[in-house]
This record gives structure tokens, sequence and C-alpha cells, in this order.
């Protein structure tokens, strides 16, 4: 489809933009075309400009550090080093764990919202998890902190520890707060998200596909997996990558119980920090052009974190797209 | 009875609704074993509820019922206990519009069916699925394009393709439901033949709007009407010389006339 367009593209002699003035019948066509031009580029303005103010602010730190920046551990504000090693990865961490339990769960949740519960329910269930989706992350930080994380010192890490203590992401001092109290709550803000959008997508099946699976002798479980989820997993991906992106940019409530560590370790019980966190912690205290500067480089490298988690989302579902549509040509 | 005359599926005051909309009232009929038997009416008057509910398809849209008695071979199968499952594996069904699977290729597609249950033959996997596609009239076509995706097929290889699919699992009793819709006479005249050879093996009910087809491919020929309340039912059932030279129902010698419908 997109290659036919190219391709009829390269047939049609001139540049593209005067294809594109000329293209137009009438005038309003020009003027409607020439106003949404100017909104999409206002956006991508936008987008620059906010990049290049990042950059000028960061600007001490980018010079000083160079690229070591990302690779070093360092966070010393009384000797002015800095590094971004240990948020990048506690982002990562934070966010892998998110997702290592969000996705089954709430594709568990969306299938049976969409397939399996009863009329009566489907409507409340899934009034819930949109509400779980609209709590304040603030109040689900205060929940995390004062609910969450003393469930997860006593019993879960004290279990994991003393049962799979041989495994190294379960050893250490359960403090509670840490790694995994902050990809937890993490997947508690994602969950929602993807469960809402899992859910559509396996509604927007059409009722031919479940049948014809369903005439050929399959159970309800060989059609969900064999004909409706192939058919929603563009959208389901897409889904996912919302989540992902939610997770990794998500401030309140992982600074709350992520416990203000700053370190690179396997260990999940460990207290760490995320990009975000690490900014918010700081921000207000933070003195002098390096220090500043090396939050606001936090801030930039989290935004490309995000950039290019958002293209590869982008590329696995036009890719799956592609699939369905042109496999084999 | 006589050989080749045995029953296949008896149905007995079949009723079917739609919510509260009486789509069905009170067919009984029976179907002989190996015999094509056509099913024919205006459109809207219930051919497609009729044949779904010859293998619980009905009861997948949501809020429907059924009432009756169907027996196949002797079992009834909305008895309790019964699982539609074994129902559908047995009577296969090509539906009206062409649903293949977009995210299968088209080899996957027709083996589709066999792959259920996890008992993927796979030794004969590509057998089955050529003599199916051959069946169908589609081999030549797509022979060389197996892996390609089903959905990339025109609209009438699309409904070859399901047909290959239904034939693939070899149920031993096919509803059809306008299988030849989109296709033109002379991959028509194919899958009537195609009709015909299965019929030596199979149970064929197909539904119908060409009169031609009707009275070509079948040895049965059931009438489906409508009143005013839009509740189909059985007009006249008999053989399909019978009903085309010999109709014994004014409602159905206007209609294979074409005097309405
Ligand atoms: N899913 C549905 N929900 C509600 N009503 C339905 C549904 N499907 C069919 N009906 C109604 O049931 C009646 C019979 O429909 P059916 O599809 O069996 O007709 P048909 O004889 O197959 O018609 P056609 O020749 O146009 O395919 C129609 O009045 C139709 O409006
Ligand atoms: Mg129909």
């Amino acid at each position: 489809m997109r290659q036919a367009l190219i391709k009829e593209q390269a047939q049609t002699p001139g540049k593209w933009w005067r294809r594109w003035l000329r293209w137009p019948a009438s005038s309003g066509d020009w003027v409607f075309q020439t106003l949404t031009l100017l909104a999409a580029l206002c956006l991508v303005g936008l987008l620059v400009a906010m990049a290049l103010y990042l950059l000028a602010e960061a600007w001490p730190s980018v010079t000083l550090f160079g690229p070591a920046f990302l690779t070093s551990t360092a966070w010393d504000p009384v000797r002015g080093v800095f590094g971004a090693l240990p948020a990048v990865y506690g982002t990562l961490a934070t966010s892998a764990i998110a997702m290592i339990v969000a996705v089954p769960l709430s594709m568990g949740v969306a299938i049976f919202l969409a397939e399996l519960a009863p009329d009566w329910l489907r409507a409340p269930a899934s009034f819930l998890v949109e509400m779980l989706a609209a709590i304040p992350s603030v109040v689900l930080g205060l929940w995390g902190l004062f609910v969450m994380v003393p469930l997860i010192r006593d019993p879960v890490e004290q279990w994991l520890g003393g049962n799979l203590g041989f495994i190294p992401l379960f050893q250490g001092p359960p403090f509670g707060v840490g790694f995994l109290a902050g990809g937890l709550i993490l997947t508690v803000m994602s969950l929602p998200l993807i469960t809402a959008v899992a859910r559509d997508s396996i509604l927007a099946v059409p009722n031919s596909q479940r049948e014809a699976m369903l005439a050929l002798g399959a159970t309800h479980w060989e059609t969900i997996s064999r004909a409706v989820l192939p058919y929603a997993r563009s959208g389901i991906i897409a889904g996912v990558i919302l989540g992902l992106g939610r997770a990794l940019g998500e401030t309140m409530a992982v600074t709350m119980v992520i416990g203000n560590g700053y370190q690179v370790t396997l260990q999940l019980f460990a207290p760490a920090n995320t990009m975000a966190s690490k900014i918010a912690t700081e921000f207000n205290e933070a003195s002098g052009d390096v220090y500043i500067g090396a939050l606001v480089e936090l801030a930039l490298v989290l935004f490309a974190v995000t950039l290019v988690v958002n293209i590869i989302g982008r590329l696995l579902v036009y890719w799956t797209v592609s699939d369905t549509s042109t496999r084999g040509q | 009875m006589e050989d080749g005359q045995d029953a296949k599926i008896v149905v007995d005051g079949l009723n079917a609704w739609y919510g509260s909309v009486q789509a069905l009232r009170d067919v009984s009929l029976t179907i002989l074993d190996r015999k094509v038997t056509a099913v024919i009416g205006p459109s809207g008057c219930g051919k497609s509820t009729f044949i779904r509910c010859l293998n619980r398809m009905h009861e997948v849209a949501p809020h429907t019922r059924v009432q009756g008695k169907v027996t196949l071979d002797g079992q009834d199968i909305y008895a309790p206990g019964v699982d539609p499952v074994t129902i559908r594996r047995r009577v296969g069904m090509v539906f009206q519009r062409p649903n293949p699977f977009p995210t299968m290729s088209i080899f996957d597609n027709v083996a589709a069916g066999l792959k259920l249950g996890g008992l993927a033959p796979k030794a004969y996997l590509a057998d089955i699925v050529e003599k199916a596609l051959r069946q169908a009239a589609l081999w030549d076509e797509v022979k060389y394009m197996l892996k390609r995706n089903g959905t990339a097929l025109s609209g009438g290889q699309q409904q070859r393709l399901c047909i290959a699919r239904a034939l693939a699992v070899e149920p031993e009793v096919l509803l059809m439901d306008e299988p030849c819709s989109a296709l033109d006479p002379i991959t028509t005249l194919a899958i009537e033949e195609l009709l015909q050879e299965l019929s030596r093996e199979y149970t064929i009910i197909i539904v119908t709007h060409n009169m031609q087809q009707a009275a070509r491919v079948s040895d049965k020929a059931a009438f489906l009407f409508m009143g005013e309340d839009r509740t189909g039912f059985l007009v006249e059932y008999g053989d399909t010389k019978e009903i085309f030279t010999n109709p014994k129902d004014p409602r159905t010698e206007g209609y294979i006339t074409g005097r309405f419908g």
C-alpha cells in the first residue's frame, strides 16, 4: 500500500510539494490544508524548541562530563560530579518489572472483560478498571508507601529472600522501598491503560472471525487464542506501548516508594531512583550551573529514552499491521 | 428406508429467536444422508438462521434462543451435556460472507481446523491442504503463494478459501450459505461439480438465491417463507424435481417462477 503510494509519487513528474500545492481542486481545500500543515509545524516547532531549551540549560553539564555522563554512576553534589547511569538503569528496571507483571495481568483482565465476563459484570468491572486509571498518582503513592511497601517488605521480600535467595535478584536486605516497590506501583499505574486498550481492540474484532473459528470445531479458548488475539494484536501492542510510556515517565508515585538510592544492582530489594524521581527529588534544592545542568541533562536523556521506546513501539505496530496485509509480497 | 435414503438430520418443531424477535417458527424436516439439500426463499426469511441451528452456531450470537429438536444420526444435538464443539466438528459451515483469518497465510487458513485440538497430523498437512484447495477450485490460483496472506485474495477467491477451510476438516455434514454468491459462472460450475462429487461422502445443505443452481445441484429442496410478522416458516419440502416442476403450494410456485421474493 505504502510502497504503491511511493511508487506513484515517483512516477508523477514534479516535486512532491509542487504536486501538493497544485493538487487541491478548490480554494477551500487549499486553506484547510495550509491550516492543518501550520498546526502540524507548530507542534514540531514546540518539540524542537523544548529540546533546544533543555539542551541550553543542560549545557554546563554536557560540556563538563561529555558522554561519560551516561556511563558514570557517581552523583555527588558536594564534589560536583554527576552521572546518569543508575537513574537510567532505575527507570528501565522498574519499567521492565512493571511490564513483566502488568502485561500478562492486563491481558487476562482484558480477555475476561471482552470475552468471558457475564453481561451484568462487564460494565461495572470495566468501570472499576477505568477508575484505577483516574486515581491521582500522589494518592496512589501514599497507598503504596503505607500499604504496599510494608506488605512487600514482609511477607513478599522475606519469603523471596528466604526461599529463592540463591538468585541474585532476591538477595540483600528487605528494605520494602526500592526497585521492586517502584516496579509494582508502576504496574498498578500501567495496568488500567493496557487493559482498556487491549479490551477495546478485542471488542473490535468482528464476530465473523470468532464464528469462523468456532465453526471449525474450536473451543472457546482456541477461538480466543487463534482468531481473536491475533486479529487484535496490533491494538494490543499499541496498548502495551502506551502503558510503557506511562511507566517510563511516571514521577510522583514512584518517587514515594523507590527509596532514593542511587545504584546499579541486580538486587530488586535495594533502594533506587528513576530519572523522573531523581529530578523531582532534587530539583528544588539544586544549586549551581553544573548541578542544575546535570538534572536537566537527565531530563533530556529521559526524553530521548521515551522517544526511542515510542519509535520502536510504532515500528512494531507498523510491522504487525503490514504483516497482516501484505505478507509474502 | 431404502439405501441412500437414511436420515442424517431430523429437525422437529424448530423455533429460533433473536432477542424477542422470532426468526423461525415450527420448522420440521428430515435431511437425507449423502444428499444435497437446497434451502431457498426470499431474503430475510431465515435461511441462514435455519442452517446455523444445525451446528449450534445460532447460540453464538448474543441473546439468541432455540427451541425444538434437532437430531444428528439420532443424537439430540441440543440435549443437555452435548458439547457444541463436537457437533461443529461433525457439521462444518461455510458462511454467507467470506471470513478468512487475516493474520494467517493461505496455507494456515486452510490448515486452521486441522491444527485444533493439538492433533495436527504434520506429515499429511500439506497434502490435505492441497486436496482441499483443489476441491475448492482454488489450487491453481494460489499454489505459488501459499505463504501469502489470506486477505490478499479477491472476494471470490476468499469465498473458495473458506470452502477449502471447511473441507479440510472433512466434516460429515457441510452447511453452505450462498457459497457461490461472489463467483463467476465458470467457478460456480466448478463448485457445483464439487458438490456433486462430495455428496457421495458428505451430506450437504446449501442456501442459494440462484434457482437454476438449486435445481441443478440438489436432490431435495426446502422452501422457507415469511409472513407479515417476519417470522420464517417452512412452506414446502420435497424432491427438488417435484418442487420445481410441480410445486404444491402457490407461494412456492410464485417464488421459483420469480413472481415475488
Ligand atoms: N444477529 C441478528 N440479530 C438480530 N436479528 C437478526 C440477526 N441475524 C438475522 N436476524 C433477523 O432474522 C431474520 C432472518 O435472518 P437470516 O439471516 O436467517 O435471513 P436469510 O434468509 O439468510 O436472508 P438472506 O437471504 O438475505 O441471507 C431477519 O429478519 C433478520 O433481520
Ligand atoms: Mg442469509
